[in-house]
C-alpha cells in the first residue's frame, strides 16, 4: 500500500481570457518529497503554485492536500490549511514597511500576540542559522541585497515550522555562488523540518540541487514526470533541449 | 453603422456597469472587514498619522489662502451695493459650509489617494498581497479596512482646522488689508453661524475621507502589473475621489438644504 500523497492534483485547467494557461495538469507530491516544476517562461508554473495557494481559482479539476480537496473551500478553511504551508516569492515579497524581525515573525504574531523582545529572538535565531548576523533583523528589506532578502524571505517561509514549502524560483537574480548557498539552505531547512517542497526554477544547476523528481510543463501539460537522474535520458526532444539550455530545438518556437 | 453605434454604447454601458458591481462589492467586503476583528491597531495609527498629521500642513495652506481670497473677493462684490459688512459672516458660512470640506477633500485626494494608490499597488505588483494572504492574513483586513477608518475619522478633524485657519485668514484680510474694527469682525463671523453649518461641514469631510480612502485602496488593490500599471492606479484613484468627492457634495448638501 502506497502513502497518501501530501499534494495531488488532477486534471487541473485554467484559462486567462483566450489564452489556455493550465490544461490537464495530473501531479502527485509524496510526503517529504522535493519536486521541482520546470518550464518556458510563461508555461502556468507560477500559475500552478498559485493555484495549489487559492490565489488562482482554477477552471477545472482537482487539488488535494493531505486528502482534502482545496479548491472551493470556504475562506476558514483555506485558512486552516494555508497553516500547512510556507512560500517564497520570485522576488522575495517582503513587506517594505516592516523591519525584517517583523517580516519573519508575522505569521507567529497573527497566530498568538508575542512580545516584541521574544520576536525579535526568534527572528534573530532563525536568520542566524540561515547565515546571517543577527542585527539584519533591525533593518528593512530596501536596505538589503538580492541574496539577503532571499534568506529572509526563507526564514518567514520556515518561521512556523510548515509542512509544505513552496519555493518560486529561489535562485533567479543571484550569482551562481549566492544561488548555491541559498540552494544549500534551503536543502538544510527542508531536511530539519521533513517538509514537502515544491520548487519553479530555471536554475538547471539548483534544480539537480534540491530535487528528488523534476516535472516538465509545456503548452498547459506535463510532458515529463520523472527523478532528477533520470532528467537528461527521457528521449523527449522538449525536456531534453530544456534541461541541456540548447537554443535551437522544439522549444525555440514557443519562446519567441 | 448605427449598430456599430449602439454596440459601442452598449458596450461602454456594460463595462461601466460592470465596475460599479466590482467598486460596490469591494466596499462592502472592506467595510465588513473594518467592522469585524482581528484590529489591526498599529497599521491604523500609522494611518491616522499619514492621512491627519502630515496633512495638516496641506490644508491649512489651502484653507488660509482660500480664506483671505474669499474676504477680498467677496469685499470687491459687496462694495457694489453698500455690503462690505457682511464680508466676514459670508467668509465663515463659505469655509464652513464649502470651501474647508471640498478644498481640504482635493487636496487629501491629492495626497493621500494618490500614495495609498501607489503604495497598495506596488504591494500588488510585487506579490506583497499574496504573499500576506498566504501568511493567513486577510488583505482587505490589514490593508483597507485601516485606512478606510482612518480616512473617515481624520477628515473631520482636518476640515474643523482648515475652517478655523480659513476663518482666520479671512480676518487677517479684514482686520489688516481692509480695515475692519477687529472686534466687530468677529462679532459678525460669529453672529449668523449656527452650529448646524459646521456639522455639515464635517459631515462632508467624513463622506469625503471614506471616498478618498476607498478609491486609493480600490484602485490600488486592482492595479495591473508594472510600473505603468500602479501609475495608471495612482493617476485613477486622484481622479475617481476628486469626481466623486464633487458629485457627493452636492449629494450631502442636496440632503441637509433647507
Amino acid at each position: 500500500m502506497t502513502a497518501q500523497p501530501k499534494i495531488e492534483i488532477s486534471k487541473l485547467a485554467k484559462r486567462f481570457g483566450t489564452k489556455q494557461v493550465l490544461s490537464d495538469i495530473s501531479l502527485s507530491v509524496a510526503p517529504s518529497e522535493s519536486l521541482c516544476i520546470i518550464g518556458t517562461s510563461g508555461c502556468g508554473k507560477s500559475v500552478l503554485l498559485k493555484s495549489i495557494l487559492g490565489l488562482v481559482t482554477p477552471d477545472s479539476g482537482t487539488i488535494t492536500v493531505d486528502g482534502v480537496q482545496t479548491v472551493g473551500q470556504s475562506r476558514a478553511e483555506r485558512e486552516n490549511m494555508l497553516q500547512k504551508f510556507g512560500m517564497t516569492f520570485q522576488f522575495g515579497a517582503l513587506f517594505d514597511s516592516l523591519s525584517i524581525w517583523e517580516n519573519i515573525t508575522f505569521r507567529l504574531r497573527q497566530k498568538q500576540p508575542t512580545p516584541k523582545k521574544q520576536a525579535q529572538e526568534i527572528a534573530a535565531q532563525i536568520i542566524q542559522t540561515l547565515g546571517l548576523d543577527g542585527q539584519v533583523i533591525y533593518q528593512y528589506p530596501a536596505e538589503l541585497s538580492g541574496g539577503m532578502q532571499k534568506r529572509v524571505a526563507l526564514a518567514r517561509a520556515i518561521a512556523d515550522k510548515p509542512e509544505i514549502l513552496l519555493f518560486d524560483e529561489p535562485t533567479s537574480g543571484l550569482d551562481p555562488i549566492t544561488g548555491g548557498v541559498i540552494d544549500d539552505l534551503i536543502v538544510n531547512a527542508v531536511k530539519q523540518l521533513g517538509a514537502t517542497t515544491l520548487t519553479i526554477s530555471h536554475d538547471m544547476a539548483s534544480v539537480k540541487r534540491i530535487a528528488d523528481k523534476v516535472a516538465m510543463i509545456h503548452q498547459g501539460h506535463i510532458i515529463w514526470h520523472g527523478s532528477v537522474d533520470q532528467m537528461y535520458q527521457t528521449g523527449i526532444a522538449e525536456v531534453d533541449q530544456f534541461v541541456n539550455g540548447h537554443p535551437h530545438g522544439p522549444l525555440t518556437a514557443h519562446v519567441q | 453603422m448605427i449598430v456599430d453605434i449602439i454596440a459601442n454604447i452598449g458596450q461602454t454601458a456594460l463595462k461601466f456597469f460592470a465596475a460599479t458591481g466590482r467598486i460596490a462589492l469591494f466596499t462592502l467586503h472592506a467595510v465588513r472587514w473594518t467592522i469585524l476583528p482581528p484590529y489591526y491597531f498599529r497599521q491604523f495609527v500609522r494611518q491616522l498619522l499619514d492621512i491627519g498629521y502630515y496633512s495638516l500642513p496641506v490644508v491649512g495652506l489651502t484653507t488660509l489662502f482660500s480664506g483671505m481670497v474669499l474676504a477680498l473677493q467677496s469685499y470687491t462684490g459687496f462694495a457694489r451695493f453698500s455690503a462690505e459688512d457682511t464680508v466676514a459672516t459670508v467668509v465663515v458660512l463659505s469655509v464652513t459650509r464649502e470651501l474647508g470640506p471640498v478644498l481640504a477633500g482635493l487636496m487629501v485626494a491629492g495626497r493621500i489617494g494618490a500614495s495609498m494608490a501607489a503604495e497598495i499597488g506596488t504591494m500588488r505588483v510585487t506579490d506583497q498581497i499574496d504573499a500576506l494572504d498566504t501568511l493567513s492574513t486577510r488583505p482587505l483586513q490589514y490593508l483597507v479596512a485601516p485606512r478606510l477608518l482612518a480616512g473617515t475619522i481624520c477628515l473631520p478633524f482636518l476640515v474643523l482646522i482648515g475652517d478655523i485657519i480659513g476663518v482666520f485668514g479671512g480676518y487677517l484680510v479684514g482686520v489688516y488689508r481692509l480695515d475692519f474694527n477687529p472686534g466687530i469682525y468677529l462679532a459678525r463671523t460669529l453672529e449668523f453661524l449656527e452650529v448646524s453649518d459646521v456639522m455639515l461641514g464635517l459631515i462632508k469631510a467624513a463622506v469625503f475621507g471614506f471616498l478618498i480612502a476607498l478609491m486609493g485602496c480600490y484602485h490600488g488593490y486592482n492595479s495591473g502589473r508594472g510600473a505603468e500599471g500602479v501609475g495608471q492606479a495612482t493617476t485613477n484613484a486622484v481622479v475617481s475621489s476628486s469626481i466623486l468627492i464633487l458629485i457627493s457634495n452636492y449629494i450631502v448638501t442636496a440632503l441637509f438644504f433647507g
